[in-house]
């Protein structure tokens, strides 16, 4: 009897070891959920999840803070991705988030005046220019998270959509039209 | 005789080539204007190199290849530019894009033209000369020729030259090797002396018995000539899609080109007979690619082969092989691959092969597609060896990831599993759909991983900024304190009551801001004026003069003035 209980005793206090071994060498640093979520979303930095970026987002909806269907840069696709990953069901777009069509900013440049806010404001520094100097948007790298356009004080920026062009054009979705069938 | 090789699946679709085979080569009239895209080719958009209202020459640059892949674009006839704008192209997205318009003055002028000896010049040059003379791959990739020149990791042993025009209907290879098989070889020549090749093969499918007989020729001919014997014109079995670069490879080589790997890994580069032709007539002829020889016919009365300007619109070229009344549209390609044109009047580009005119006895419309139920036809007519029915159901449920996963990238969209499908499924359509969803997913991907990099980058600096700001205001305040405790010390200066007055603190801090500023100005010497010319020394000396001229003469006219 109390050979057996030594023994279970012996094997629990290996294995704790073990165990406790393993937990400190193979330590995971932060939450790997947070990247993974983080591939997933588009990275506008664009706040419109109601989050200061994607990260804090992400970390949102790795902590079960937050729900997949806030983020509308990223489209119907992002939310069947995350619901992928986080084996949830997949959930039509929440409050009054909308997907949009993607788009630049673009600077009125005969009205900036070179306050530099917007500079300030572009998460991704996607945005030249200096101090009463005219501004311009450098437009491979903006990604239309439209944070730039509330703090100009003369409304010299809008969002520009952007048109599909040849090498952008995408093959569309085999569909036929029905025809009719004659009555008899 | 050489082995030959066998590939999985094909198709024999009616060929359909007799119609248009039976007369030569006809030069295309002079078309009222001509609407050349400076966006034929693989790669980046030539920019425009000539004006609006401009006169231009044949064969004159008129659009600067930009970028590394990348080709040149030339003006197809002498005449005048009446714009450079964006016009309808012929593409499937029936979209529009730069094109330079032209309007033909009728006098044929040539650019002056130089012919080169190949053996001649640098390897570089020449493949510099073939990206200047816009020469692109013309069996439909209109991928840049030069770029196909360039020497990679893997040296290429064999060339494969394809005249193995494979789709029904196209008949332009076979009349451009037989009325022109001496420049094709000599085109030959110059790629197997670029890559530095040990053979070239030349495959074309045995149902063209005239391009094999005058390709031999040729060959043995230049072979003799050259004393070289590596030219080698092989016969292919009829089956489609035996023209397709990997197929033909496989045939000819019996190597099999894996996924995700390019024939030149293997040693083998293929080239399109009509490329061969263009790259002899830019280097020996000095000829930049203006025109090809384009195959009109379907609906029409009298189907043939014409060599067509680039920019030609279609329906003027269709009209010189008498179409019947009732054509209902144009296909670009054959009837496999092709796109319909999205207009008539589009120009004809350097990816034309074939003008098909359609009409609905000709080819009627698709009936409507059933179930798939899965009798996998498609499967054993695939060349690739691809599960085109699983394909078809990873592409119609979106589900890309798993599309990728069955390689559909490896897809050559050549149409024998829709042709042999009996439930009528448009499943290339399918495919074309999930290769370009997948594309557009990875580009937004690589424009999210960079915001990411970026915004990472911008946190880091904002964080920065705000470090150093801290640090500096910390580094003046200590400063400050550090000055009010030596003021405190040194009651030799007459620390009063006076000094603890913050106005005299301030006025002590200006003075030693003044102080330091002096005594930099002092150690600054000015560089530019050691070490000159006894010249520039007596100009100095002459301005210095004039200035304290200048000087007095204000300062006595001010006291002048004052006196008044």
């Amino acid at each position: 009897m109390l050979n057996a209980l030594l023994v279970m005793l012996a094997i629990a206090v290996v294995l704790g070891a073990v165990l406790g071994f393993a937990a400190i060498k193979f330590r995971v640093e932060g939450n790997p959920m947070v990247d993974k979520i983080d591939a997933i979303l588009p990275q506008t930095q664009c706040g419109q999840c109601g989050f200061p970026g994607c990260k804090p987002y992400a970390t949102a909806i790795a902590n079960g803070e937050a729900d997949i269907n806030l983020c509308p840069p990223g489209g119907e696709e992002g939310i069947h991705k995350l619901a992928d990953l986080l084996g949830r069901d997949f959930v039509p777009y929440g409050g009054d988030t909308a997907p949009k069509p993607k788009s630049v900013a673009f600077i009125d440049e005969n009205n900036c005046i070179g306050c530099t806010l917007c500079t300030q404001a572009c998460p991704v520094d996607a945005i030249a220019g200096a101090a009463k100097q005219m501004h311009t948007i450098i437009a491979a790298e903006c990604t239309g998270c439209e944070l730039c356009v509330a703090p100009c004080p003369v409304d010299c920026i809008s969002m520009i959509p952007i048109e599909e062009t040849l090498t952008t054009w995408k093959w569309k979705y085999p569909i036929y039209a029905l025809s009719p069938v004659p009555l008899s | 005789m050489r082995q030959l090789f066998k590939f999985h699946g094909g198709v024999h679709p009616p060929i359909n080539k007799k119609q248009s085979n039976q007369s030569p080569i006809a030069q295309a009239a002079l078309p009222s204007r001509l609407v050349v895209p400076l966006y034929q080719h693989i790669g980046n958009r030539a920019k425009p190199a000539v004006e609006v209202g401009q006169r231009v020459l044949k064969g004159q640059l008129i659009g600067m290849p930009e970028g590394n892949l990348s080709s040149a674009v030339h003006a197809p006839t002498s005449g005048t530019i009446t714009a450079i704008d964006m016009q309808q192209v012929a593409h499937a997205s029936g979209m529009t894009d730069l094109c330079v318009t032209l309007i033909p003055d009728g006098l044929e002028e040539w650019i002056r033209r130089e012919g080169m000896n190949y053996l001649a010049i640098n390897k570089a040059d020449i493949r510099f000369v073939l990206r200047m003379a816009g020469v692109v791959g013309l069996g439909g990739a209109t991928f840049p020729s030069d770029q196909k020149l360039r020497p990679g990791k893997h040296r290429i042993k064999t060339v494969v030259l394809n005249g193995a025009e494979c789709e029904p209907y196209i008949t332009c290879d076979d009349l451009l090797m037989r009325e022109r098989a001496e420049q094709i070889i000599r085109g030959a020549e110059i790629i197997r002396y670029v890559l530095d090749a040990e053979k070239v093969l030349i495959g074309i499918e045995d149902n063209k018995p005239e391009a094999i007989a005058a390709m031999r020729l040729a060959a043995n001919a230049s072979a003799a000539g050259a004393g070289t014997g590596t030219m080698e014109v092989i016969a292919v079995p009829t089956v489609y899609p035996g023209g397709g670069a990997k197929q033909l490879i496989r045939v000819l080589t019996g190597i099999e080109v894996a996924a995700g790997i390019r024939s030149t890994d293997m040693g083998v580069q293929c080239f399109n007979v009509g490329t061969a032709y263009s790259i002899n007539r830019a280097i020996a002829h000095g000829e930049p690619l203006i025109s090809r020889i384009v195959t009109v016919t379907g609906n029409v009365g009298q189907a043939r082969n014409f060599e067509v300007l680039f920019g030609t619109p279609a329906n003027e070229l269709v009209a010189q092989a008498q179409p019947l009344p009732d054509t209902n549209g144009y296909l670009m390609g054959g009837p496999m691959m092709g796109v319909r044109l999205p207009s008539e009047q589009v120009g004809i580009i350097k990816a034309t092969n074939c003008i098909i005119a359609m009409s609905d006895a000709l080819f009627p419309p698709p009936p409507p597609a059933l179930p798939c139920i899965r009798c996998t036809r498609c499967a054993d007519a695939c060349p690739a060896e691809l599960q085109p029915q699983e394909l078809y159901w990873f592409a119609k449920s979106k589900n890309f990831d798993k599309a990728r996963k069955y390689n559909l990238f490896d897809c050559i969209e050549c149409g024998a599993c829709s042709y042999v499908c009996p439930s009528h499924i448009p499943l290339v359509q399918y495919y074309r759909f999930a290769k370009s969803e997948i594309w557009d997913q990875e580009s937004n991907q690589k424009a999210a991983d960079a915001a990411r990099v970026r915004h990472e980058y911008h946190e880091f600096r904002e964080e920065r900024e705000k470090r150093e700001k801290a640090e500096k205001l910390a580094e003046r305040e200590k400063a400050a304190q550090a000055a009010k405790a030596k003021l405190v010390e040194q009651p030799v200066n007459a620390v009063s009551a006076q000094n603890a007055d913050p106005e005299r603190t301030i006025q002590l801090k200006i003075q030693t801001a003044i102080e330091n500023a002096k005594q930099q100005a002092a150690t600054i010497t000015p560089k530019n004026t050691e070490q000159l010319t006894p010249e520039q020394q007596a100009q100095i000396a002459a301005i210095e003069a004039r200035r304290t001229h200048i000087h007095e003469l204000a300062s006595t006219s001010v006291e002048a003035n004052t006196k008044e």
